[in-house]
């Protein structure tokens, strides 16, 4: 390799490379930082995440709505995923557009929008008493719920593409073949379909799982004072008390368990496989 | 299998519906004649549009945005078009790093890049600036325009860059004549998706925006965390039509370019 000429290439490459170090890797290595320096160097910040309940209990709030929204995103995307794998072009069409709308629509647009849906006096609540499905209004906002319907919707496409792209390369006939051998419809898809969807699912949870850890819009809105996520408290630390140091083991936290995940991910499938 | 075909478009119809409800609700409210939140409206009007066009706060945070949302574009689509060229058609030590450090401002929540930022815009006196907010939408913008552009010239076949050089095209013909055009659905569709990303961004213009240099979504989270009028969702309705312009613009693209997928 020694004595080949460097790819000329390499110098397109360089302007986006030097933005991001400048604009990306010191401002966030600087917020990082701070958590080892501010208001003195040592790990007194990380002492204090452990010590104060309020803020261990945030950092547990975050990891475990993360965790339940994980497995709503999968059962909901998993039937779309597979109608767009196996269905007709038209059916695909149409279903890959509905699900980009929230890739193309503010976040901030549908979460005003569920928190006009979901209110105690909301159209959903109308409509589940109109139908007769429920007497009183159901608490459907400032809770987990809220915060639930609110974040699944704006995570369906980080499980539906990885599902869908695992899935297309599903061969039908395999199921065919477990179903002519005598496997119920169940098994097959248990033993067959799902261990062959794995990757995807796996791709698929990590992204929801990833992206719901940072969320700080839907828990404001849409959460009460108990779903109170880290990017939250990030925000109050630094705006409200202008503990830096703080802010920074919290992001130092949040990124640490975001890497591990990914790392994970990479160990179990590949990164490569998520990129395509 | 046929009760499970029944099945699984029951629970795609749902979906659909969970996703496109919130906003058909929004667009509704949009034209409610009453001034507070109620589904669905006692009475139908254009109030809040026109509250819109005649309110300087709003019409400001249009402005504000429209004058951060082109230069972002530009250039991260130009940064990172040519990063995604570099690492696909390169041969480069390390690619394979360098492109998945490209993309981590995607998995970095962004109130941690936001918060950063400031700081270094504090030193840097950025803060409530022009340049500062451009700077930080680039910044989460660059990775999509590196994905989308990078998966489109994936799927373009090297040979024919490879034939042009053999005919005698310099490398530069060859990019500028052959790859470009080839590219050019993918360029415009990440030109485009950065324009609505940037005009979406809410974390980061919110930390390093000021009161006079308010974006619409800070000015949209302001106003929801305060009275909370049907304003909101006049302006969001418009944005909604923008995102859905662009979206078919999108489709559009990609059909021209005679995609199968």
């Amino acid at each position: 390799m020694r004595g080949r000429a460097p790819d000329p290439r390499f110098w397109l490459l360089l302007p986006a490379l030097l933005v991001l170090l400048v604009t990306f890797v010191l401002p966030v290595g600087g917020l990082l930082a701070r958590a080892f320096t501010q208001p003195e160097p040592g790990f007194q910040n990380f002492a204090l995440l452990w010590e104060r309940p309020v803020y261990l209990q945030v950092i547990w709030n975050t990891v475990m709505i993360s965790a339940a929204a994980t497995p709503v995103a999968l059962i909901l995307g998993f039937p779309v995923a597979h109608a767009m794998a196996h269905g007709s072009p038209r059916t695909r069409r149409l279903l890959i557009f509905l699900v980009l709308i929230p890739f193309w629509t503010s976040l901030l647009v549908r979460s005003f929008a569920t928190v006009i849906l979901l209110q105690r006096r909301g159209p959903l609540n109308t409509l589940l008493m109109n139908i007769g499905v429920i007497d009183t209004p159901l608490p459907l906002i400032y809770n987990l719920t809220g915060v639930l319907l609110g974040a699944v919707q704006t995570l369906l496409p980080f499980v539906i593409f990885p599902l869908y792209s695992s899935m297309k390369r599903i061969d039908p006939s395999l199921m065919q073949a477990a179903l002519t051998l005598g496997a119920g419809p169940v098994r097959a898809f248990l033993r067959v379909y799902l261990p062959l969807s794995l990757p995807g699912l796996m791709t698929g949870a990590t992204l929801v799982f990833i992206s719901m850890l940072g969320y700080f819009v839907i828990p404001a809105l849409l959460g009460g004072p108990q779903e109170t996520m880290v990017a939250q408290m990030i925000q109050d630390q630094i705006a409200q008390l202008g503990s830096w140091g703080v802010a920074g083991a919290m992001s130092f936290v949040l990124l640490a368990i975001t890497a591990g995940l990914l790392a994970l991910l990479h160990k179990l499938v590949g990164l490569k496989a998520v990129a395509r | 299998m046929g009760a499970w075909r029944v099945l699984r478009a029951l629970a795609c119809t749902l979906v659909g519906i969970y996703l496109i409800a919130p906003l058909a609700i929004v667009l509704v409210i949009s034209f409610s004649s009453a001034s507070f939140l109620r589904f669905p409206p006692p009475g139908y009007s254009l109030r809040w549009y026109a509250n819109l066009m005649n309110d300087p706060a709003w019409l400001d945070a249009i402005g504000v945005s429209l004058q951060v949302l082109l230069p972002t574009a530009f250039l991260s689509t130009a940064l990172g078009t040519a990063a995604a060229y570099a690492l696909v058609r390169g041969r480069i030590r390390g690619g394979g790093l360098i492109g998945a450090f490209l993309l981590t401002p995607m998995v970095v929540p962004s109130i941690i890049t936001a918060a950063g930022l400031y700081m270094l815009y504090r030193w840097l006196g950025l803060n409530g600036t022009l340049p500062g907010l451009v700077i930080g939408h680039v910044v989460v913008t660059l990775p999509y325009v590196v994905a989308t552009v990078g998966s489109a010239l994936r799927s373009m076949d090297p040979r024919l860059e490879a034939a042009a050089s053999v005919l005698g095209a310099t490398p530069f013909a060859a990019f500028r004549r052959i790859t470009l055009p080839l590219l050019a659905p993918a360029v415009l569709s990440s030109l485009l998706f950065a324009m609505v990303l940037s005009f979406d961004e809410l974390i980061i213009s919110l930390f390093v925006g000021s009161a006079r240099m308010r974006t619409v979504p800070v000015q949209m989270w302001s106003n929801i965390r305060g009275d909370f009028d049907p304003t909101v969702a006049a302006i969001a309705s418009l944005c909604f039509l923008v995102a859905l312009i662009a979206l078919g613009c999108e489709a559009l693209l990609r059909r021209r370019n005679g995609e199968k997928e």
